[in-house]
């Protein structure tokens, strides 16, 4: 049980701080989370905190590999705009 | 060695700061340190993936920086630029969304550099949590970008804000920025920060309500209100920018300036803004940020002792031209103000002259004009009347005893005049044009003449003690 940062991530550092298991490491070419203490949060908040922040649809992906930020789910532009959403 | 610390008064502290005063800004630099990339919002005018050096916006930087980093760099532009007056963090994230970045940037600054000016630019969510750390580093100017205090409006600018460990969405979210922002405000000033509040103009969006916010902000003792054009184009990326929102027109936002700017015991309008990238360096409308790359400033040696001193003797310097300026000013306001009821067909209407050569700026000598441009300036823009053409009437030595007569020529071209804007003008010609009630003025040297009219204007305008007002549009011809 454990999030993943994927190539969309911009290396802002919203999430970094707020983990509370510290799992996340700036790395490059992005962020990285530590799958041994990620927790999903579970435990500690209601929602995962670096997916709550994170400003980029994509960027952070669940063990099935599913966005928890999927397209047009922050910034309300429909998939069609291919600047914004994700493109992998 | 020399010590300075940041000055106390209130003039004596927006003197100093480029965004906080017209006059300063043509004399003082800024910084931008981009340590603050984390947000804790989305705006739909801003997109937390572009990046470009071309581009010339807020949010946008080349290189983020480690406290660490950006004190290095702050201290080597302070010493290569000596009239750096002011170090700011607006971004490219919210800098009180980072705050153990900020603090520690601004830390070590205070120390190494206590002449400096310190300012921050918000959001406002996280401000009322950080105001007394704001006040403890003696921040003495804060930004807040506030677009509106009616919750349904901000659900159509911000999409999410992220509070209290969630993500909140919707009008919700816009109501607890809203609420988190107008807190803020009150406990700045309630400290004695100089609060500037800085609005997105979005046609169709915010256009009408953008008075309201004036009045409330107003209300509550913000300093400065900078009204600024929403930056929209598909090639940044933004929600605005790929929907097809349309940008102000310049009439629209000088309207909406004008019209807030006649508010009853109203703050004071900002009209001065570039809208500078979150790594800006140097003076406004100038960025000298490629100078200063991270790799640039690591190879640089530092001596920040002497860089400070040398600071002090600039600012001195700079000072001491701006009140001779200001006593200059002065001495010709007898001239203005007899000249005013004769001249002016109507009483608001104010006639200039200005030596220009190639059109667009101040940029020719009084004594060698071939033409001056005619414009009427009011309250609601500036108009070009005419060109006149007129015998120059300094070509040199050679034929200087002839001077005279091509004077008065120059002068009789000019009788309607009551101001003339020209780059240079010698001591004799200066004179000559005082006794016939037109006063020169080269001040405004080099800056396009549209502006230089209207800041003209504004100034006359309260010398003559006229209602204050602002002139509404750029140049009508």
């Amino acid at each position: 049980m454990a999030f993943r940062i994927v190539a969309h991530c911009t290396n802002c550092w919203a999430c970094l701080s707020l983990c509370p298991q510290q799992a996340i490491r700036a790395a490059s070419p992005h962020f990285q989370i530590n799958a041994d203490r990620c927790t999903e949060c579970v435990g500690d908040y209601a929602d995962p905190q670096c997916a709550s922040i994170c400003p980029v649809e994509g960027a952070i992906i669940d063990a099935a590999g599913q966005p928890l930020n999927p397209p047009g789910s922050l910034t309300g532009l429909s998939p069609e705009f291919p600047t914004l959403s994700s493109t992998s | 060695m020399a010590t300075t610390s940041q000055p106390t008064s209130t003039g004596a502290r927006i003197a100093l700061h480029p965004c906080y005063s017209e006059q300063a800004h043509r004399h003082f630099a800024r910084l931008h340190l981009a340590v603050a990339p984390a947000c804790n919002i989305q705006c739909h005018y801003c997109n937390r993936k572009y990046d470009c050096s071309n581009e010339s916006r807020p949010g946008v930087v080349s290189e983020l920086l480690n406290p660490e980093q950006a004190v290095q760099k702050a201290l080597a532009v302070g010493a290569a630029i000596p009239h750096l007056a002011v170090v700011g963090v607006a971004g490219p994230g919210d800098p009180l969304a980072n705050p153990d970045r900020l603090f520690a940037t601004f830390r070590a600054l205070a120390a190494k550099a206590p002449d400096l000016t310190l300012c921050v630019s918000t959001n406002g969510l996280a401000l009322p949590k950080h105001v007394d750390e704001l006040v403890k580093y003696r921040i003495g100017h804060v930004t807040i970008t506030i677009n509106c205090v009616d919750p349904d409006i901000g659900a159509r600018i911000y999409p999410w804000i992220f509070w209290n460990h969630r993500r909140i969405r919707g009008r919700k979210a816009a109501e607890i920025l809203i609420a988190q922002q107008q807190k803020g405000l009150e406990m700045l000033v309630e400290h004695g920060v100089l609060v500037k509040v800085n609005s997105v103009l979005i046609p169709g969006v915010n256009a009408d309500h953008l008075q309201e916010v004036h009045r409330v902000i107003t209300a509550k003792g913000a300093f400065l209100h900078n009204i600024m054009p929403l930056i929209a184009r598909p090639e940044h990326g933004t929600y605005f920018g790929l929907t097809g929102q349309p940008e102000p027109t310049v009439e629209q936002l000088r309207a909406l300036q004008a019209a807030c700017a006649i508010q009853r015991g109203a703050t004071g309008m900002m009209n001065h803004c570039q809208q500078c990238r979150a790594d800006a360096v140097g003076l406004i409308g100038q960025d000298r940020g490629a100078e200063f790359s991270l790799e640039k400033v690591a190879a640089m040696t530092v001596d920040w002792q002497a860089a400070m001193a040398k600071r002090a003797a600039v600012r001195t310097a700079i000072e001491r031209r701006i009140a001779l300026n200001a006593q200059i000013h002065h001495l010709n306001r007898p001239a203005l103000l007899a000249n005013q009821g004769a001249r002016s067909r109507q009483r608001e209407t104010l006639r200039m002259a200005v030596a220009s050569n190639d059109g667009r700026t101040i940029d020719a000598h009084f004594g060698h004009a071939r033409e001056f441009l005619i414009f009427d300036v009011a309250p609601m823009g500036a108009r070009l009347v005419e060109r006149r053409n007129i015998d120059r009437y300094c070509s040199g030595p050679v034929t200087c005893g002839d001077a005279a007569p091509a004077l008065s020529n120059a002068i009789a071209a000019l009788h309607d005049c009551t101001l003339l804007l020209c780059a240079r003008i010698g001591f004799e010609p200066w004179r000559a044009l005082e006794d016939a009630a037109i006063s020169p003025n080269s001040e405004r040297a080099g800056e396009p003449i549209i502006d230089a009219l209207l800041a003209v204007y504004g100034e006359w305008r309260k010398d003559v003690r006229h209602p204050v007002q602002t002139p509404a549009t750029g140049l009508c011809a």
